[in-house]
């Protein structure tokens, strides 16, 4: 459905995409998942159309997206990461008059966007501009579906938004799946990642593994520990000050640790803890999360780029 | 003047029209503490906060900062904190040391204590280098380390951080959240926003706004162990969707 060939992207001195390549399948849910700044934004524009690559080839659909992008905007779905649409427009207006650019109308794909739409209904003689962020949400993607796209682009569209909220977006996205839609997503957030069939881990332009989140999740080296102390402020700080640390990260109630020798010494790190003041230790091994396979690939880059 | 609380809040409540976006909620933060305001968008958080930094009045009750009446002393107010947001944060035109200069220039800083400090700062920063470049240049991580430390640079009372961590960099996150340990360790009060549910982990005590009312007031340890579940996630959907936690 989507190829991506040795696409690159500078701006100025910042390269903002580095030989990026990329197989989306018809039917996935792809995931690009990376901090603000990683590219995904820049990757997503040039997939619709919107900014030319300074080098490489993309299709989607099999359309060239710069020779063939008259015949490409009519066929894929786009919910961009702003709010774009007609603010002082009605929410039955805005949708109308998406659906008579694509040539189509509402009842024809109604069907379609139906579970989402039913639920901004009640309020659809209210102006766009004066929705709530989660109703805007609904109606963005409402619009960009009206046409029955085959694929469809979503940058953030979770980003600021709560956890509670977030997650009924994606039941949404589940939904689109099962009609055999095809799902182009950017997320900064970690815990979304399960969510998809297959991601990509993004940062600074450059994408640092690529497969379903089970396989990142394997390909995790090493033992990885959670630890937690009555003394959560200066857990980090004294853990980073072991001879044998080798990652320690703050991860919610608990510090994610690994060691530099794969077997840990847990009486060493023990009696180490206690020696520095810190009581009611808890130490147990975990596996790991995307993040954490996300933190050790950032870390991994910068012993590159250090060495 | 100093009390152990840095932030009381008695039947605060503010009505837009015939709305009531923040209804009558009432706690205490001590000093030195990091309390995390939680709340779905739209819960009332912002409101609550503007209140708190004296740039909202509120229509009924009391909030005392940094031990003047939001009300009656606003302009005390302002002086005793900090504040920082995701979005408006430093001017983007502007050089790193710039922005140090200018807002320690408006909290009434003397130029020889902005000298120094600034100097201190930039190396702790790793951005003696850059001092001189504009910071539309730098990453977002740069920046928010640097709004941070701007918006504590006069050492106020209290700061206030509204989802300071938005989109950054999970290295840099961390980092930032050492930043905020350090700063807590010195006496400030630490008042964050935060969609990140790990992050409130990282807080003293937090709560948890739910339709302009406080739902939640805890340590994580107690919340989660109140509402009987692992994580704090799960006391956020409880709390937020009351209805969609019992459907699923």
């Amino acid at each position: 459905m989507i190829h991506i060939n040795s696409i690159s992207k500078s701006y100025g001195d910042v390269k903002a995409l580095d030989a990026i390549n990329i197989e989306v399948s018809d039917g996935e849910i792809f995931g690009l998942i990376g901090p603000d700044g990683a590219g995904k934004t820049t990757l997503i524009r040039i997939l619709t159309t919107l900014l030319l690559p300074d080098s490489g080839v993309a299709k989607v659909m099999n359309l060239d997206v710069v020779k063939e992008f008259r015949h490409l905007r009519k066929v894929f779905g786009y919910m961009p990461g702003k709010f774009s649409l007609y603010e002082d427009l009605t929410v039955e207006e805005n949708l109308q008059l998406f659906a008579s650019i694509f040539g189509t109308t509402i009842e024809e794909n109604y069907y379609l966007i139906e579970d989402i739409y039913k639920q901004i209904e009640p309020f659809k003689k209210r102006r766009a501009g004066k929705l709530s962020g989660g109703m805007k949400q609904k109606l963005a993607l409402s619009c960009a579906m009206i046409h029955r796209p085959e694929v469809i682009f979503l940058d953030e569209p979770t980003t600021g938004v709560d956890p509670v909220s977030r997650k009924e977006f994606w039941q949404m996205l589940k939904k689109l799946k099962s009609h055999g839609i095809t799902i182009f997503v950017s997320t900064p957030y970690m815990d979304e990642a399960s969510l998809c069939d297959r991601i990509a881990l993004i940062q600074n332009g450059n994408i640092m593994s690529i497969n379903t989140p089970e396989n990142i999740l394997k390909n995790y080296e090493g033992n990885l520990y959670a630890i937690a102390t009555n003394n959560k402020r200066d857990l980090v700080k004294d853990l980073r000050k072991y001879a044998h640390a080798k990652s320690v990260f703050l991860f919610g109630s608990h510090v994610h640790y690994s060691e530099q020798s794969g077997i840990m010494d847990k009486q060493g790190l023990i009696s180490y803890l206690s020696r520095t003041g810190h009581e009611e230790i808890e130490i147990s091994k975990i596996d790991p999360v995307i993040e954490d396979c996300f933190l050790a690939l950032m870390g991994n880059k910068k012993e590159i780029a250090d060495a | 003047m100093l009390s152990e609380n840095s932030i009381e809040v008695r039947n605060l409540t503010k009505k837009f029209g015939s709305f009531t976006a923040v209804d009558n909620i009432s706690f205490s933060i001590t000093r030195g503490e990091i309390f995390g305001f939680l709340g779905a968008n739209g819960a009332g958080k912002s409101t609550a906060m503007k209140m708190l930094c004296g740039l909202l009045y509120p229509t009924s009750g009391h909030a005392n900062v940094a031990g003047f009446d939001v009300v009656r002393e606003t302009e005390k107010v302002k002086r005793k904190i900090g504040y920082m947001s995701q979005r408006f944060s430093l001017y983007q035109d502007l050089t790193a040391r710039e922005n140090i200069r200018f807002y320690a220039g408006i909290y009434g800083m003397s130029d020889n204590d902005i000298k120094t400090n600034t100097k201190q700062l930039l190396e702790k920063l790793k951005l003696s280098r850059f001092a001189d470049v504009q910071i539309k240049s730098f990453p977002l991580g740069w920046k928010q380390k640097l709004a941070f430390s701007v918006a504590v640079f006069h050492r106020p009372e209290i700061v206030f951080l509204d989802e300071p961590t938005g989109g950054v960099d999970p290295v840099t996150r961390r980092e930032f959240w050492e930043m905020i340990y350090a700063t807590a360790d010195r006496g400030t009060t630490i008042f964050v926003t935060t969609h990140y549910m790990d992050e409130s982990e990282y807080c003293d005590r937090i709560s948890i706004m739910v339709d302009g009312k406080i739902e939640a007031l805890g340590s994580p340890k107690a919340l989660k162990r109140d509402f009987q579940v692992a994580s704090m996630d799960e006391v956020f959907v409880k709390l937020a969707r009351p209805t969609t936690a019992k459907s699923e």
